[in-house]
């Protein structure tokens, strides 16, 4: 125990307090959002009318459950897969830029480094317009100038992708970075003294030893992009994913608890992909 | 042969970080600088100028806007070290080893969860029927139902809520680094607990202060669904007012010039938080 003085217990007792009271500030609002999921009422409010699993599973209106709301089933669609192109591609990208910072030496390195660790201080909101300016303007330019329509360069799932790519793609950089700052090079020299290609170093020596960060990442860049809202608000088209379609009901239907059911849902996923993602790098320091 | 195989691999590596950095990242800030110097003067027909910047200055709402998400993102960056500090020192000098993990790991959950999700729990638990005020009324404090969503307190409540996990985490980080035989060192030569805090402890982890702040301070004034779902119509934060400029009016030109004015005021702030620490942007952000 550090610092002992006279006083010290009573100190230490309300210091204590003022932990477990963070903590409770913390949870109080996840509690909430999740625990009215399985309240059998109309309204996310009290008083308590019993336990539900209505709003997961019921078939009628108005107890219309979330496995059988359309829109948000579709929502939780799109959002899967936007968020598993975002993932694989930006764990691909993480990792050539882990090689090419760590690995590599070439002119303007520190000023390159500086490039790639930008676009986390770049509000989302401007990433979001940025890319809308730019592909709307291309698409214009295409339609007036050679009469050509590309679809792909509307509001819609390809630009929410490359969005969430934008910046997600520095945090799964950062992350395979720093563990292959702690790979022992000598492994793979000694495996090039023993014969073997480059090839067949990367794939049996220097990746199996850099899978766990890439799995890792590509957990934290599914999560980012699942839950992202301010870059793809700007971006999404018809289809919208999750977020979108929540905040739609949230801010102007007003809510029911299959609102709290959603969310209670998508905590326990989290909650589950974060605890993998924790247990694929047990030896915790690949994070900071 | 061999140089040109190194020559080659470097390229490789290079080119999918050149092709995000250019296509993403630069080329539509580019854009964005561009539309945000057009003006449209007849339909088809555009001027090249500051007439949306000029406009941005004339109009008293806009700039007021602006500088209310600054202060009001400055307050919160504030609070949030001031509770954040305390946290983060029980985590990394009281607490045992076995609590330590729990404890952070306590802290990283809310992390996991959507910011829509977190703002929803707020809704639930301070709307006029919801469970604070129920409480209230319940232990008889209240008479009435009470509306405490809404008004400014709750938004910086929920701001604070949003984003001190960023605070906490890097602090936590440095604070973990710092040898304990410095602070008894400090109580051995007579400081008192106010000397030793000042002169040893705030020194020490003033880089993890630094990048908790910029951080902080960035997600806050960048943030777009707090302040909307828990501040309601009289939130005027200003990334409302580009998602205004874009959407609602499709006055493109001059949300361009909203969002460029963001970005400035954003890096201006953080640039000045660097210098006046001395910190560098990559030690910053790898620090979370």
């Amino acid at each position: 125990m550090l610092v002992k003085k006279k006083g010290f217990d009573k100190a230490l007792l309300g210091y204590r307090a003022y932990v477990l009271a963070f903590f409770v500030f913390l949870a109080a609002p996840l509690i909430s959002a999740g625990t009215f999921a399985f309240n059998d009422s109309l309204f996310p409010a009290l008083p308590w009318q019993g336990f539900t699993l209505s709003w997961f599973f019921g078939e009628t209106e108005p107890k219309l459950g979330m496995f059988h709301d359309r829109r948000l089933l579709s929502g939780l669609y799109y959002s899967f897969i936007i968020a598993v192109m975002v993932s694989l591609l930006t764990v691909f990208i993480g990792t050539c830029n882990a090689f090419l910072f760590v690995r590599k030496d070439f002119p303007g390195k520190n000023i390159f480094y500086i490039l790639m660790i930008v676009p986390l201080v770049i509000p989302g909101v401007i990433l979001g317009i940025s890319i809308l300016v730019l592909a709307s303007s291309l698409a214009n330019g295409l339609e007036n100038q050679y009469d050509f329509e590309l679809e792909l360069l509307r509001p819609g799932i390809f630009l929410v992708v490359v969005g969430q790519i934008s910046f997600t793609t520095t945090i799964t950089s950062l992350v395979i970075a720093a563990k292959l700052k702690k790979f022992d090079i000598a492994m793979e020299e000694a495996a090039l003294n023993l014969g073997a290609s480059t090839a067949r170093v990367m794939r049996t020596v220097t990746l199996p030893f850099l899978r766990s960060a890439m799995i890792a990442a590509g957990i934290v860049a599914f999560l980012v992009s699942f839950e992202n809202f301010n870059t793809t608000l700007f971006l999404v088209g018809s289809e919208a994913p999750l977020t979108i379609t929540m905040f739609d009901r949230v801010h102007k239907v007003g809510s029911t608890p299959v609102l709290n059911a959603v969310s209670f849902f998508l905590m326990a996923g989290s909650g589950l992909l974060a605890l993998l993602s924790i247990l694929v790098q047990r030896d915790k320091s690949a994070r900071n | 042969m061999q140089k040109d195989i190194k020559r080659l691999s470097l390229i490789l590596l290079f080119a999918p970080f050149a092709l995000w950095i250019t296509l993403l990242i630069l080329l539509p800030h580019v854009g964005m600088v561009i539309l945000s110097l057009r003006e449209k003067v007849a339909p088809r027909i555009y001027e090249y100028g500051f007439g949306n910047y000029i406009e941005f200055f004339n109009e008293p709402i806009y700039w007021n806007t602006l500088i209310r998400t600054g202060s009001m993102s400055l307050l919160v960056t504030v609070l949030a070290l001031i509770i954040g500090f305390p946290i983060a020192y029980y985590i990394a000098k009281i607490a045992g080893p076995r609590m330590r993990g729990a404890l952070f790991l306590l802290c990283l959950i809310p992390l996991w969860v959507s910011d829509l999700i977190r703002a929803f729990g707020w809704i639930l638990l301070l709307r006029e029927t919801g469970v604070v005020s129920g409480i209230l009324q319940w232990t008889g404090i209240a008479s009435g139902p009470i509306e405490m969503l809404y008004n400014d307190v709750t938004v910086i409540i929920g701001l604070v809520y949003t984003v001190i996990l960023f605070m906490i985490v890097p602090l936590a980080s440095t604070l973990d680094g710092m040898d304990n035989s410095m602070i008894e060192a400090g109580y051995n030569l007579g400081g008192r607990s106010v000397t030793v805090f000042r002169r040893i402890i705030i020194p020490y982890a003033m880089p993890g202060i630094a990048s908790g702040c910029i951080i902080v301070f960035m997600l806050t004034a960048g943030s777009y669904l707090t302040p909307i779902l828990l501040g309601g119509k009289n939130s005027s934060w200003f990334t409302e007012q580009i998602y205004d400029q874009f959407i609602t009016r499709y006055n493109w030109e001059s949300g361009a010039a909203f969002g460029m004015l963001l970005l400035a005021f954003t890096s201006i702030v953080v640039w000045l938080g660097l210098r006046l620490t001395g910190q560098t942007l990559a030690n910053t952000v790898t620090k979370t």
